[in-house]
């Protein structure tokens, strides 16, 4: 049975992390508002750009950009979006176990973020490259990203691109999620950094032959790449928003349970100093009884 | 009747059914009404003017691109700010800051930033010009 004394430092300590817990969970709960917001903000012009992809669906069968190309496919290139940091619960952890069911031979992998780099390099994988993101991702370093992918993807080093990040679905509800995001022509329509609960534009997609101006080649090859750098700008403010929200609630978790620790450590610690009062009382009543 | 969407990465500016709308394309400027040829254009920094009824609204946008089908019109664009709202002052004062930027050795990727905000305050001020004649 442990003393009263380490029951109070039990205590203190307690206290101390239940501190540290809640000032992290203010800190995230601000973030996650501003990060939520960004990938809110930016989904309906990620839905159109694909929605403009599928309207083209048809043409772009006979338009050729490098892009669009489709070839067999032998290797794979994957964007494993995760945090920088941990406590967030089983955030990364569910990532990468999807991470962990692909192939390893026919796989390269791409991070952005330390947690997935660490574990790519851990369980030797191939790794192409690793980049990072701040708190609020900004398009610069998404264009980093997508050019370097671009790269490989046009030299023929890989034959298909996809990502895996967790999507945002709301404060409690993040999914883990594989994307196909080159070649274009059979990009992942419904779900290119675009969520469920995202309100879907009054449109009907129809089939018919388009118009360029000035010419195909022109407007392809501004809008493809710009689709392939905004598609994963969108999808970083993704991760970052459920990154963000997955901390919130880890960290409000972690305080609630220092809270109930605390309590029940407090208990405990009264009915000890209770008792020993209790037997303090007895010892001088029953040594007054023996002189007297 | 025309849908016209406008929409940039921070939200959607503009979401209404419109009689006519005239964008700044890539070979100048173009007339939209109902029942246009399917196309797919660039669009440059420039103004929009929608005519919906008797009403005109203005507004800037910056570069992108736009959809233009027989019953819809949406354009994708980094900026879009309808004239009523843009600030000249503060339009102004980022224009100057660009242009003093670009004076400097700058990257290439920092210079096309810098020519399309350049570009962007340009279009913002020519619709509050007009605005007011």
């Amino acid at each position: 049975m442990a003393s009263t004394r380490d029951l109070r430092r039990r205590i203190k300590s307690v206290t101390g992390t239940s501190k540290i817990t809640k000032a992290m969970q203010m800190v995230a709960s601000s973030k996650m508002r501003r990060a939520q917001q960004a990938a809110l903000a930016g989904r309906p012009y990620a839905q159109l750009m694909v929605s403009i992809l599928a309207d083209l669906g048809g043409d772009l069968t006979d338009l050729t950009h490098p892009l669009l190309e489709k070839r067999e496919v032998r290797k794979t290139a994957v964007l494993v979006i995760t945090s920088d940091k941990g406590l967030c619960g089983g955030l990364n952890a569910n990532l990468l176990r999807e991470v962990a069911k692909l192939d390893v031979a026919s796989t390269v992998f791409i991070c952005a973020g330390r947690k997935g780099a660490q574990f790519v390099g851990r369980t030797k994988r191939n790794l192409a490259a690793d980049f990072s993101y701040s708190d609020s991702p900004t398009f610069a370093e998404a264009r980093t990203i997508s050019k370097f992918i671009q790269d490989m993807f046009t030299q023929g080093e890989v034959d298909e691109v996809r990502v895996m990040y967790n999507r945002f679905v709301n404060t409690i509800s993040q999914v883990p999620e594989s994307l196909r995001l080159l070649p274009l022509s059979n990009v992942d329509r419904v779900k290119a950094g675009v969520g469920n609960d995202g309100e879907p534009l009054a449109h009907n997609s129809v089939e018919q032959d388009f118009l360029f101006e000035p010419d195909a080649s022109h407007v392809l090859g501004a809008m493809l790449p710009h689709f392939v750098n905004f598609a994963i700008y969108q999808l970083l403010l993704d991760a970052k928003a459920s990154e963000q929200s997955a901390r919130m609630v880890a960290m409000k978790n972690a305080t609630d349970n220092a809270k109930q620790i605390i309590k029940d450590l407090t208990l405990d610690y009264n009915k000890m100093r209770q008792a020993n009062i209790t037997n303090e009382l007895l010892e001088i009543t029953t040594a007054q009884m023996a002189l007297g | 009747m025309l849908k016209l969407e406008i929409i940039t990465p921070e939200a959607v500016t503009y979401s209404d059914n419109v009689d006519m709308v005239t964008l700044p394309g890539a070979e100048g400027e173009m007339g939209i009404y109902p029942n246009h040829v399917p196309l797919l254009t660039q669009v440059v920094a420039g103004e929009i003017l929608v005519r919906k009824g008797s009403e005109e609204i203005l507004l800037a946008v910056g570069e992108g691109f736009a959809e233009i089908t027989g019953e819809r019109v949406a354009i994708l664009t980094d900026m879009a700010i309808r004239s009523d709202n843009i600030d000249e002052a503060k339009v102004e004062e980022a224009r100057r800051r660009a242009e003093e930027r670009l004076r400097e050795e700058v990257s290439a990727d920092e210079e096309a930033v810098l020519r399309a905000s350049v570009a962007n305050s340009l279009a913002q001020l020519k619709v509050k010009r007009r605005q007011r004649h």
